[in-house]
């Protein structure tokens, strides 16, 4: 099992990595050929760069929309983002004194985490609207997420794994020297889960991720008037 | 048009969010333009069914030619996890209970295609991720949903990733087109501004006369002779007006207005007989080649007047082309690079201590804050004012210097020129404000009934600052909804003549004399 999951887990980053690279110079390259930021907009990169961090931080737009989408989608985010730094302790040795400091914190976001997930799982079917946009996989994402949080909470509260080998495992694994993982039930499903995760991350609705920095709607400075704002698209139809 | 009879949706007391009434609008389906209209604008005409290949593969391939020309729609395409932030805020949902109508289940009609062709597990796993293929059922879906969204951006102020229906709307417009579905009210408008030089097919001789019969009916009545020139060469501003502006009411109240504030400034000004149409339906197709085109006028007719100025006058989605695309598209603005000799031959002429363009609002705020124009308020005394923001001007463009300054001045205005001004609820206007309903290209007869409905929001909340302020007057800066108010809010029990434009108030009270 061992050889599976260090493969499992090569797999899974270099198609994250590969997928998301790629995804992103696509976005990149595509020209925006029009200035469409949503407006009132910030007139300045200074300020786009302002309103993008409000809105990747604070979830400015989706606060304004839906207070109970914006309570449970930020929990859990800001959950998630937690307990993936608190998992930086299996990548690290030494481990860094914030991450450190970070742990108590991590345990109590894996718990927000699913009450997140729950509540947003809920919502695709209690509220009408919600129920009828949601597709499958939209369900099997949340269903998911939801058994990777419960599988590892598991491990921390039920059945504890030899946590000190699954680090070994993996500060081997970034040196390309495998070590012995664990042969332990819970572990396996969270590690495939969290590889699937990984597996389908570049092709899936969590492209939201990087694409929320390239929405032109959000990213463009309000200028048009002050700059010409030229694309090689636009450009080319002007000789025609 | 024949069909059972239109009526206004009962307004709520407390506007919740409407039950869902699936497929209540799917029959919906406004005229489809002609072979001739088609082809005027270089589009194909109808395809017969038994082509259905042909077209298939010609729709996936503009589809693919889009994602890859504009990075709005692939972004968009890709980056919705169906939250449901949006789903509460159409006015066309709002109205018609159509969960189709939902902005997210709008762009899904395409989304769910997308997925199929251009992405690795719609091609493996269809029905697991909601892709399907493209067939004659789903292209008629498009063809009736995307003519039910007025491209108003109100989804796109509360989408956590800014997604914009508008863009999905214009993709599926311009990839209908690229089959031969066209719609007939839109097509048919670009068709004039081509062959005539305005939307409403007026030709320049006749705009001359309705020019200089207005410029009698001013002097009658208010005895002071107020010129509304054309093709006046070396005229300082060129005045971009929609062409309703030159006839229809009440919009051409703001027209007279205008040229009243020009007189009493001291500031000469001139129409084009070439450019006779702000209104730029290049943008509601989501045609950029026609984008181009229309705005090409514009540039024309500057260069050939050789005016210094341009303004452009009371329209929300022109304001939003002029203000945000005019400068990309040809060069009417500031900061070209110096390698730039199109936009710098537009440029060197005009003149930079004025924003170019201009909205016409801000010509009169700059005019009332230098002192150059009085007002006797008590002109509009009969009249307790609301303003109706566009949505165009709201959230595709601004006024001003600051963020936000496209709400301030018109309101300014109102204030400089009448006693009484009353808001409508908050959530219902500025970046939040609600669309007329006749927006996008929908302002045709044979979409009426979607348009009473679509106008629900906007009249609940205006029915609030009637029954509790006694408002008696919905000042807007759209010719559009304009156009749309007049029609609707008898629908709603209130008088047609109850919507104007901010000029018409401005033409009441303004003082010409004695300057």
């Amino acid at each position: 099992m061992t050889l599976f999951f260090a493969a499992l887990f090569y797999l899974a980053t270099a198609v994250l990595l590969i997928g998301l690279v790629f995804r992103i110079a696509d976005y990149w390259r595509t020209p925006a050929p029009f200035l469409i930021p949503t407006t009132p907009a910030p007139t300045t990169r200074g300020g786009v760069v302002l309103r993008m961090l409000r809105e990747v931080t604070l979830f400015e737009s989706l606060f304004k929309a839906n207070l109970w989408i914006w309570v449970l989608g930020w929990l859990f985010h800001v959950s998630l983002l937690l307990v993936l730094l608190r998992h930086l302790r299996y990548f690290t040795q030494p481990v860094w004194a914030w991450v450190a400091f970070l742990q108590p914190f991590g345990i109590y976001a894996g718990l927000i985490m699913v009450a997140g997930l729950a509540g947003l799982w809920l919502r695709r079917f209690t509220v009408e609207r919600i129920r009828y946009i949601s597709t499958f996989s939209d369900h099997l994402m949340l269903l998911l997420l939801l058994s990777i949080a419960a599988s590892g909470l598991s491990m921390k509260f039920l059945v504890h794994t030899d946590i000190v080998a699954v680090k070994e495992f993996f500060l081997g694994l970034m040196l390309f020297d495998i070590q012995p993982l664990p042969a332990d039930g819970l572990l396996y499903v969270h590690l495939s889960l969290v590889a699937l995760l990984m597996l389908i991350f570049p092709f899936s609705k969590l492209l939201h991720a990087p694409g929320v920095f390239f929405s032109p709607s959000r990213n463009q400075a309000d200028n048009p008037r002050e700059k010409r704002h030229q694309s090689a698209w636009t450009a080319k139809l002007e000789t025609k | 048009m024949a069909g059972p009879e239109i009526k206004a949706p009962p307004m709520r007391e407390f506007p919740t969010v409407p039950v869902m009434r699936p497929d209540a609008m799917g029959g919906l389906k406004p005229f489809i333009a002609s072979d001739k209209i088609q082809a005027d604008l270089n589009f194909p005409g109808a395809q017969p069914a038994e082509n259905w290949q042909h077209t298939h593969d010609t729709a996936i391939a503009k589809m693919g030619e889009l994602l890859g020309q504009q990075r709005a729609l692939k972004v968009y395409m890709d980056s919705c996890v169906h939250c449901g932030a949006c789903t509460d805020k159409c006015h066309y949902f709002i109205g018609t209970g159509d969960p189709k109508n939902m902005p997210v289940a709008r762009q899904d009609l395409m989304r769910s295609v997308y997925r199929r062709y251009f992405t690795l597990p719609g091609k493996l796993f269809p029905k697991l991720v909601g892709a399907r293929d493209l067939t004659p059922d789903v292209l008629d879906e498009w063809y009736s949903y995307y003519h039910q969204c007025s491209e108003c951006r109100r989804c796109s102020v509360f989408c956590p990733y800014g997604i914009d229906t508008a863009e999905v709307t214009m993709a599926g417009r311009e990839i209908l087109d690229a089959v031969g579905y066209g719609q007939k009210y839109s097509n048919e408008i670009i068709g004039k501004v081509h062959k005539i030089g305005n939307n409403l097919g007026l030709p320049g001789p006749a705009l001359r006369d309705t020019l200089e019969g207005l410029e009698e009916d001013v002097l009658e009545d208010t005895g002071i002779a107020i010129r509304y020139p054309l093709d006046q060469k070396g005229a300082e501003v060129l005045l971009i007006t929609p062409s309703a502006d030159f006839f229809a009411e009440p919009h051409i109240d703001s027209l007279i207005g205008y040229g009243k504030v020009f007189h009493a400034a001291g500031i000469s000004w001139t129409l084009s007989s070439m450019a006779s149409e702000a209104g730029n339906f290049g943008l509601f197709i989501g045609n950029q080649e026609q984008l181009l085109k229309i705005a090409m006028r514009v540039r024309e007719a500057a260069l050939e007047l050789g005016v210094k100025r341009i303004v452009v006058g009371e329209c929300g989605h022109a304001w939003r082309v002029a203000y945000s695309f005019w400068n990309t598209l040809v060069g009417i603005g500031d900061g070209a690079g110096a390698n730039d000799p199109f936009a710098i031959q537009l440029q060197s002429q005009l003149d930079h201590r004025y924003k170019q363009p201009m909205h016409i609002c801000e010509l009169t705020w700059d005019l009332i804050q230098q002192g150059a124009l009085s007002f006797d308020k008590e002109a509009n005394d009969h009249r307790v004012i609301t303003f109706h923001d566009s949505c165009n001007v709201a959230r595709g463009s601004r006024m001003g210097d600051m963020p936000g300054g496209q709400f301030e001045i018109p309101r300014n205005i109102i204030r400089a020129v009448a006693n009484h001004y009353v808001e409508m609820a908050p959530g219902t206007t500025h970046e939040q404000t609600f669309c007329c309903g006749g927006g996008g290209g929908l302002l045709t007869d044979d979409l009426l009934d979607l348009r009473v409905k679509g106008a629900l929001p906007r009249m609940e909340a205006l029915k609030l600052v009637t029954d509790g302020k006694g408002v008696n007057f919905m000042a807007t800066i759209c010719a559009i909804c304009k156009s749309q108010f007049s029609k609707v809010l008898p629908y709603y029990g209130y008088k047609m003549g109850m919507v104007g434009g901010v000029h018409q108030l401005v033409s009441t009270a303004i003082r010409l004399g004695d300057k």
